[in-house]
């Protein structure tokens, strides 16, 4: 227990004295929740518009000041010709016009008024959620008109209502404080593992580790606890940064929650340790980190792209990728707030994947230099 | 093992090929107890193979070893913990301190530095006033001590030494050697090995090892005393172009510059005299030629050359 303290706090030494190691332990959570939640976002807010109001009176006012006071959209120019409405596209002044047609005022009154929306389709996602924002604002604003004027309401169409469960607001950041958490880990425990392995065998001080009494599941072990410690408080910071900076908060329970997050940290740890078995050098150790496990975490585990969208292939591949399962595992705590119930199967999996990862890691970890 | 056998390793038929290149061909020899045994070679001959299987670290492809008794292949454990290893490399934390270097070895062998602090007072005492300091930030004879006492912390039985006083400046590696003796006087085995020649007169015993092939083992003396040409010690002002003279002139011997002399290794029946006139038919005339004493060193160079010969021929 003495020696293995001692090699512990080697490794504590290591990780504290070195530089880069610390940026990519502490700095990296930090940047990605703030890069993820600020820059990477599918909110709307203050989209500018344009109006191209050809029937100027009390109603087409009305509406567009219902448009304006919803936050979402703020009108930067009128219109007052056709050709301004290309012109305005062009110059990129606004995303979407709103054109009100001449008669609408006098229509309006005879519950046959139309308008006019054209959205700029170069942008397709933002296209279609400032046209169906504008068109729920719309909606809702004729509703109240109706029923202020004690109109007869089955006169008018069925408005549906879409909420959305979980996350009202369709924050992006709540999509992806998860998926952050989930890179974080894997990142952190997996490439700083098996850099660290690596190290020593680069630097030739795995030489001396091999002629002493140390055993090899005890370096192995030695190696991974720091970077679990690390982790896990690096989860559990994330969170609370999560939820101070964005108002992001845990649903369900939190000692699940890091429960189930020590078990994908150690899914990640021996994984580390199983591509330091095979890399020989820090950089390859990097490289094999990289593109063998941060790529698909980022883009096959559901965290940016929805695997129900891509091709049976890929939706074949994102099942041996531990990240997906952890994903699903943690969403459902975090934003459905839902208990180990719903999320035993995807537990399951975890374990056995690091199950057989960490046999094979000692398997294949070596007692000699060849 | 007996009681009072005077073999403390023993290296019997060993051979270990990379990727069919033969880095050691049937090598077979025995270091006794308290025994500072040098094994001398240049690069490339084979000596970090033959230190890595003793360390357990590498397999051999067939022969065995013996390490007090054991096998270093079924008992490695046995080995790994009597042995104290200097690898070729610098092989310590370079972002962890001096004492902590020390502290973290003396550890993972289940002692402590006070428990053995006799053994390397002499070399630690020299570190101590950079007990704090990074062991990346020591000079190449200070990293060199302290790497020797992290070899050392755990008293091990037999000290193996992969060419420590490489790049290491002349004082230091004098020091070194000193140090050395001093541990053998307390009982340690000590394989050291080295590139250096002039280093091969301070063991007991040396080993010429040469491609994967022992040439020869003895003691330095009876070495020198073996050595059956005549040597010449030649001067001239045009060093280059002396040498080149003499390698036109084969049945002279073969020649080497040593510095700011030419040593020649010539057949017993070749006088100076007759040096000096064929090199004045072929052009140099202020060769200055005397006969000298063979050191160590020659009698490697010699022997490697015999061996080279051997080759061409086979």
């Amino acid at each position: 227990m003495k020696v293995f303290l001692a090699f512990v706090k080697k490794e504590f030494y290591h990780i504290f004295r070195d530089k880069r190691t610390l940026l990519v332990l502490f700095g990296m959570p930090f940047a990605q929740l703030i890069l993820f939640g600020y820059a990477i976002t599918t909110e709307v807010s203050n989209a500018s518009i344009a109006v191209y109001n050809q029937s100027p009176g009390q109603f087409s006012e009305q509406l567009i000041d219902k448009l304006v006071s919803s936050d979402f959209f703020t009108v930067s120019n009128r219109i007052a010709s056709q050709s301004e409405i290309l012109e305005t596209f062009r110059q990129n002044k606004a995303k979407l016009v709103i054109i009100i047609p001449p008669d609408f005022e006098n229509k309006f009154s005879r519950n046959e008024a139309e308008i006019q929306l054209i959205a700029d389709g170069s942008d397709p996602n933002l296209a279609t959620i400032l046209g169906s924002s504008a068109n729920r604002i719309i909606q809702s604003w004729m509703n109240e008109l109706l029923k202020s004027k004690g109109a007869n309401l089955s006169m008018n169409t069925i408005i549906p209502e879409v909420r959305w469960h979980y996350n009202p607001e369709l924050k992006s950041v709540a999509m992806f404080v998860p998926g952050v958490v989930t890179i974080i880990l894997m990142l952190v425990s997996a490439m700083l593992t098996s850099i660290s392995i690596t190290r020593e065998k680069e630097l030739g001080t795995i030489e001396i580790l091999y002629v002493s009494p140390l055993k090899p599941v005890l370096i192995i072990i030695g190696k991974v606890v720091p970077f679990a410690m690390l982790s896990i408080l690096n989860a559990i910071f994330i969170l609370v940064m999560a939820y101070v900076i964005f108002n992001v908060p845990v649903n369900g329970s939190i000692a699940l929650l890091l429960m189930e997050s020590m078990l994908f940290i150690l899914t990640a740890l021996s994984l580390g340790v199983f591509i330091s078995t095979v890399a020989a050098s820090q950089q390859t150790a990097l490289m094999l980190s990289l593109f063998a496990l941060m790529l698909p975490t980022i883009l096959l585990s559901g965290f940016i792209f929805p695997i129900s969208n891509m091709p049976w292939p890929l939706q074949i591949i994102s099942n041996i990728i531990p990240a997906k399962w952890f994903l699903i595992i943690i969403k459902t705590i975090m934003l459905k707030g839902l208990g180990i119930v719903y999320i035993w199967k995807e537990t399951l999996i975890l374990l056995g994947m690091t199950l057989g990862l960490i046999a094979l890691s000692i398997r294949k970890f070596k007692i000699r230099l060849q | 093992m007996a009681e009072g056998d005077p073999i403390m390793v023993s290296f019997e038929n060993i051979s270990k090929s990379y990727d069919k290149n033969p880095a050691l061909k049937e090598v077979s020899f025995s270091v006794e107890k308290s025994e500072l045994f040098g094994l001398i070679g240049p690069d490339g001959a084979g000596k970090s193979t033959l230190f890595r299987i003793l360390t357990t670290v590498l397999l051999p492809d067939s022969g065995r070893v013996l390490f007090d008794g054991e096998d270093v292949v079924k008992d490695y454990q046995y080995v790994r913990n009597q042995v104290g290893y200097m690898p070729g490399k610098f092989s310590l934390y370079q972002d962890l301190s001096v004492r902590e270097n020390l502290e973290f070895f003396a550890t993972i062998f289940n002692t402590s530095i006070a428990a053995n602090y006799d053994l390397i007072h002499d070399i630690y005492e020299q570190l101590e006033p950079f007990e704090t300091r990074r062991a990346g930030a020591l000079s190449g004879g200070m990293k060199q001590k302290l790497a020797l006492s992290c070899a050392l912390i755990h008293k091990p039985k037999v000290l193996v030494l992969d060419e420590p006083t490489f790049g290491v400046d002349a004082v230091s590696r004098k020091e070194f050697w000193e140090m050395l003796k001093t541990l053998k006087e307390k009982g340690v085995t000590i394989l050291v090995s080295t590139p250096y020649m002039d280093e091969a007169a301070l063991c007991d015993r040396v080993a010429l090892i040469q491609k994967g092939n022992i040439l020869k083992i003895d003691t330095p003396r009876r070495i020198i005393d073996q050595f059956d040409k005549t040597l010449f010690k030649i001067r001239s002002s045009q060093i280059y172009k002396t040498i080149l003279a003499l390698e036109k002139l084969p049945h002279l011997g073969t020649a080497y510059s040593f510095g700011q002399e030419i040593h020649l290794y010539a057949s017993k029946d070749i006088e100076a005299t007759d040096v000096e006139s064929q090199l004045l038919e072929v052009g140099i005339a202020d060769a200055e030629v005397k006969p000298g004493m063979a050191n160590i060193e020659d009698c490697f160079m010699n022997l490697m050359v015999a061996e080279n010969m051997e080759d061409h021929v086979g």
